[in-house]
Parts: structure tokens; sequence; C-alpha cells
């Protein structure tokens, strides 16, 4: 299992909810080469989603050329201090991870 | 290792993936429309115009209510802040789209209403090149562009 995310929920003026996630993962392009010259296979995440209260607010799909631990920021209309903000990755080895973050 | 069949590998890796989000819904845990199947056709994609086609539109047309923030020129081609921000009213999904990588596509988001048509994220570019934003609103797509020049390349180095 991979590594947690680090995910932030904050409630800002007007009602917007700032979600800003850091996720562990080497994102591995399939380009690379390693010290003894063999091709590193791709690694990298696939799709993403995010749900709030169970309706989903982001759905993302990532190629190799997203950076390694990447960052997603978005933002959507709703949420109170307290909901929680639940995000899944899968990647394309069929790894998968979900964390959650209180809005705050 | 280097001799295997790539296509057969990815082929077998992303049904696996596919299998396990199939179980993951079936078993509700996670909505059905959440998962859509990993586009690969897009992220293989050469140019922005075939990953329009790729994502299932038929052009594209230029719009200043775009904006792409990224840096004029990035020092580590590894790590590149691009968020784009579209001011087009009902903006269903944004793809971020880097020119001259070896997969152009980098990214693209679902933007569900209540959503804010406005995303950030990091890519890697291996050398200089337009960073293109591409959002589809009301079944039309839209792209802006924002060349980014790097001074130390990320795909390998």
């Amino acid at each position: 299992m991979a590594d947690p995310m680090r995910i932030r929920a904050q409630l800002k003026d007007g009602g917007v909810t700032e979600v800003r996630v850091l996720m562990a993962h080497v994102m591995e392009t399939g380009q690379r080469k390693d010290g003894a010259g063999n091709t590193v296979p791709a690694h990298h995440i696939q799709g993403i989603t995010a749900t709030w209260n169970g309706k989903p607010v982001l759905a993302a799909q990532f190629g190799p050329s997203v950076s390694q631990n990447p960052v997603l920021n978005f933002s959507f209309k709703g949420g109170a201090k307290g909901e929680k903000v639940i995000i899944t990755w899968t990647d394309n080895k069929g790894d998968k991870r979900t964390d959650e973050a209180t809005i705050s | 290792m280097q001799t295997m069949n790539r296509g057969r590998r990815q082929t077998l890796q992303s049904g696996g993936a596919f299998a396990i989000i199939a179980a993951a819904v079936s078993a509700g845990i996670l909505p059905a429309s959440a998962f859509a199947d990993w586009n690969k056709a897009a992220f293989d994609a050469k140019t922005v115009n075939d990953v329009v086609k790729a994502l299932g539109g038929s052009g594209i047309e230029k719009s200043a209510d775009i904006t792409i923030t990224a840096p004029d020129i990035a020092e580590n081609g590894a790590v590149v802040p691009v968020a784009v921000a579209s001011k087009i009213a009902g903006t269903q999904s944004i793809a971020i789209v880097v020119e001259k990588n070896p997969y152009a596509l980098a990214a693209q988001f679902d933007i569900p209403a209540g959503t804010e048509a406005n995303i950030g994220t990091r890519v890697k570019m291996g050398q200089s090149s337009n960073v293109h934003a591409v959002v589809k609103a009301g079944g039309k797509y839209f792209v802006a562009t924002k060349e980014v020049k790097v001074t130390l390349g990320g795909c390998g180095g």
C-alpha cells in the first residue's frame, strides 16, 4: 500500500471549499533508464476521484507526464466545517489508495 | 524484461486495474460514474488536435476566457506548476497538454456542476514547449496556449 495522501480542505469566504491534495507516488514515465541501462517500466496514477457527501466533486485522469508526488488543487461550492472530502486514486498497476480530510 | 511485449503488458495491467474498479463500483463503494476508463488513446496522442479527437471533439477554437498560470521560465522541468481557470460558462472538462512531451496529454479533469473550473497541478516537461489548456464546454472544445521555457529537462534527464 502506498503512503497516505496529504489532503487539506478549507472552507473559504463565499461558501467555497478549497481542496489541496499531495499524493505520494513515483509517477514513473516508462521513458527513463536505470543505472544498468534498463528501461524503468511506467508506473503512474491514472484515475482520481474526489467526493463530498457522496457526491463527486472532481474526476481526473493522469498521464505519465504529471510530476512525481502529484499535487492537485481544486475548489467546489458548498461544504461545511466538519464534513468530509474523500479522495481515491488508482494507478496503472492496479494499486489504489483512499484518504479523507475534514473540512476546516 | 526489455524484450517483453509492451503492448501486451499494458493491456494486462489496465485490464487488472479496471477489474478492481469494477469490483469497487459493484460493491457500491464508488459511484458508477466516478471512474471513467482511462482514455489510452488520448494519453497516447502526440498533438493537441489528436488529443481533442481522442476526447471526442472535432475541432478547437481559441478562447481568451481560459487562463493558464505557469512560469514563463521553469528552472526544473520535473516540476512545473500549471493552473488552468476557465470563465467559459458550463465548463465540463479541462485538459493540460504539453506539446513537446512524449505523452502530450498530462492530465484531464472532469468538472461536475458546483465545482469551480479552476484546477492546479504540477507536470513534467522534457523541454521548452507550448502548454495548452483544452476546455470542453457545451460540447465544444476551446484552447488557450502559453509558452514555458525549461532550463533543465524533467523527463529522464
